[in-house]
């Protein structure tokens, strides 16, 4: 088994608006392993690029722990903090956004070890850019060219390349293949894959794509309105669902397969509730077909079978 | 043989740019019979918005030119039409559903307001009291209840809005109706309640369907035919049980389909197509897709293709070579 890496203990980020409280994550307890990648799934608006940005802390977490190697990072100071960032990065859902775009290739790759100081001279620095080029298959070339010159798949290599341009042991990968073509998109998850296993990372790969994640993860979190509502290794999670909001979202996703084509659809009935000052109990019993008074009280996670956690008080294994 | 409701033949478009000219679309050749659902499916810049701007004729003035070819919609030569006749097609008997429904709104009027615009236009003879009755019916038909008719698009959610879009496309009970990319900027349990929505009303009003989409499981799930269209040509095209079952297929389709993980197998690798879409300023002599294609022959570099035809199911490619072709 392998050794966890990253865990989240009682994580919650709450947003002040002017209509209340936003609870963007709301008790995220989550543990990332060692090598392994851990796949965030939900709807837009449901807490997932917020849980990686307050892991991160490029936004500060309201309360709880984020355990890294078992210390907890929330409470280290400014220095610390950039120290941890050499083990930590993350890439961005638009490539066309998250590069500069005054930079050149080899600038943008070069850039958080120019912030470090961990490669002296310029040689030597040139060497380690392109040596990141080769692994994110970046041909040398594109060196000297500007993010506006590239295509979506290739900036998402140079992404990529900046994110591993440190010896990460972790990296958030923030619906990395959401914004491309499919063909494209199996390129980035083949490399994605291959670094894993040359490097020994830890993903936390967020996505709203199931059948991306299926492919992609070890184990599965299904995220509604801020909250895990379900926790299981992969094939187990795809095995069995417990939830009714997973089981919707599964039956949900249209497929190429033309046996499934007839299936029984799990259709929801209207939209994500409102997430400024929840009510206490189970924040998705407003669409859930099965939803009783017994929903009103306080969902907890729990263990249904070994290792597989469900937010719902009917979930029997 | 009876006449086609819509029939697009050897379709070219091309943008005029400052730079260069990109040729958009090359020679697509398309039919479509009344109450049918044709899905086109391609990637970013294969031609499939092009080509359904250019049913419409609302391609940029100027920039964008329909060079050859023919669209012909239920007896009317759109390229030859003038504004006059458009505006009667546009919104009465070929309606757009938009990629955006968030840009796609008018935002200083409201809802109630947009929907009976449509109606104004085109139904000039019919009673205030009756367009009302029309906006109520086809708002409860989407889904949106009739008290928020005078809200503006700005207090509804993405999901909400792309029924808005939906409703309005709808209520003037058009023949055939243009779907751009309907639910790609949707989440996966909305998505599936609009393409529901859109079914059922598509079988109610036996209104004929474009669905363009790059997801192939949209597709299978809601259209009887599909079309795939790379670098502005149709490469194969056949109903969905015939294209889907993957018996017989164009490489190209081939590599879309093991690129997507699915659900149902394991795969440990995904199969990439290699490379990259041709350039669309500089389309190559023979097959386009030659450069990606691991059945690439000499033959594939100097002469294109044609749609060899079996039994309804047609692939542009010489792997299925038939006398004839189109």
């Amino acid at each position: 088994m392998a050794a966890p890496l990253i865990e989240t203990r009682n994580l919650k980020k709450y947003f002040q608006t002017p209509r209340g409280l936003l609870h963007a994550v709301d008790d995220v307890n989550l543990t990332i392993n060692e090598g392994q990648t851990l796949g965030i799934v939900g709807e837009s608006g449901c807490g997932k690029s917020t849980l990686g940005r307050t892991i991160m802390r490029l936004v500060e977490a309201t309360d709880g722990e984020v355990l890294y190697e078992g210390e907890d990072i929330l409470k280290y100071d400014k220095k610390q903090m950039k120290k941890m960032h050499t083990s930590m990065q993350m890439i961005f859902q638009d490539p066309f956004t998250s590069l500069n775009p005054r930079l050149s290739i080899g600038e943008i790759i070069a850039e958080p070890m120019k912030v470090v100081k961990n490669v002296k001279g310029k040689e030597a620095m040139k060497q380690r850019v392109h040596e990141l080029m080769d692994m994110c298959g970046l041909p040398q070339r594109y060196y000297n060219t500007y993010p506006h010159e590239l295509d979506g798949g290739r900036r998402q290599r140079v992404g990529l390349a900046r994110a591993l341009a440190l010896n990460p042991k972790f990296i958030v990968c923030d619906e990395p293949v959401s914004a491309l073509d499919v063909s494209i998109q199996a390129q980035i998850i083949n490399l994605l894959m291959d670094l894993q296993d040359q490097h020994g990372l830890a993903y936390m790969f967020i996505t709203h794509d199931l059948c991306v994640v299926r492919h992609i993860s070890d184990f599965i979190a299904v995220m509604y309105l801020g909250q895990v509502v379900e926790y299981a290794a992969r094939n187990e999670l795809f095995a069995h669902q417990y939830h009714p909001y997973t089981v919707a979202l599964l039956s949900a996703i249209p497929t190429p397969d033309l046996s499934r084509r007839n299936r029984e659809r799990h259709l929801l009935q209207g939209e994500v509730g409102n997430p400024i000052n929840p009510e206490p109990g189970c924040r998705f019993a407003s669409r859930c077909k099965y939803a009783t008074e017994a929903c009103k009280a306080p969902q907890q996670l729990r263990e249904i079978t070994p290792g597989h956690f469900v937010r719902c008080h009917m979930a029997k294994s | 043989m009876e006449k086609h409701l819509l029939e697009i033949k050897n379709l070219h478009v091309q943008y005029n740019t400052d730079e260069a000219v990109v040729h958009a679309v090359n020679g697509l050749s398309l039919t479509l019979d009344k109450g049918e659902a044709l899905g086109i499916v391609g990637e970013t810049g294969a031609g499939k918005s092009t080509t359904a701007l250019s049913i419409l004729k609302l391609l940029p003035d100027k920039v964008g030119e329909i060079t050859e070819g023919s669209i012909v919609y239920d007896g009317i030569d759109i390229i030859k039409a003038n504004n006059h006749t458009m505006r009667e097609i546009r919104g009465a008997k070929i309606t757009m559903i938009f990629q955006d429904p968030m840009s796609s709104l008018n935002p200083i009027m409201t809802i109630g307001e947009q929907i009976h615009e449509v109606l104004e236009l085109h139904f000039p003879k019919m009673s205030a009291a009756e367009k009302d009755q029309k906006v109520d019916e086809i708002l409860g038909l989407v889904g949106i209840q009739k008290t928020r008719k005078n809200e503006y698009p700005h207090q509804f959610s993405g999901g909400m809005k792309q029924r808005i879009g939906i409703a309005m496309a709808l209520v003037a009970e058009p023949e055939l109706l243009l779907a751009d990319e309907p639910t790609t900027a949707l989440d996966v349990t909305i998505q599936a309640q609009i393409l529901q929505l859109m079914q059922e009303l598509q079988k109610k009003y036996n209104t004929a369907m474009i669905l363009i989409t790059h997801d192939l499981g949209v597709v299978a799930e809601f259209c009887e035919k599909v079309a795939v269209v790379y670098a502005g040509e149709v490469i194969e095209q056949g109903t969905v049980e015939e294209v889907f079952t993957r018996e017989k297929n164009h490489p190209y389709t081939t590599g879309l389909f093991n690129s997507i993980p699915d659900l149902t197998s394991d795969v440990e690798r995904l199969i990439p197509i290699p490379g990259f879409m041709s350039d669309p300023t500089n389309l190559p002599e023979g097959c386009k897709f030659a450069e990606r294609c691991p059945h690439c022959t000499e033959r594939c570099r100097k002469e294109a293709p044609k749609l060899y035809e079996d039994g309804g199911h047609s692939i542009r490619c010489f792997l299925y070579e038939t006398k004839g072709g189109q």
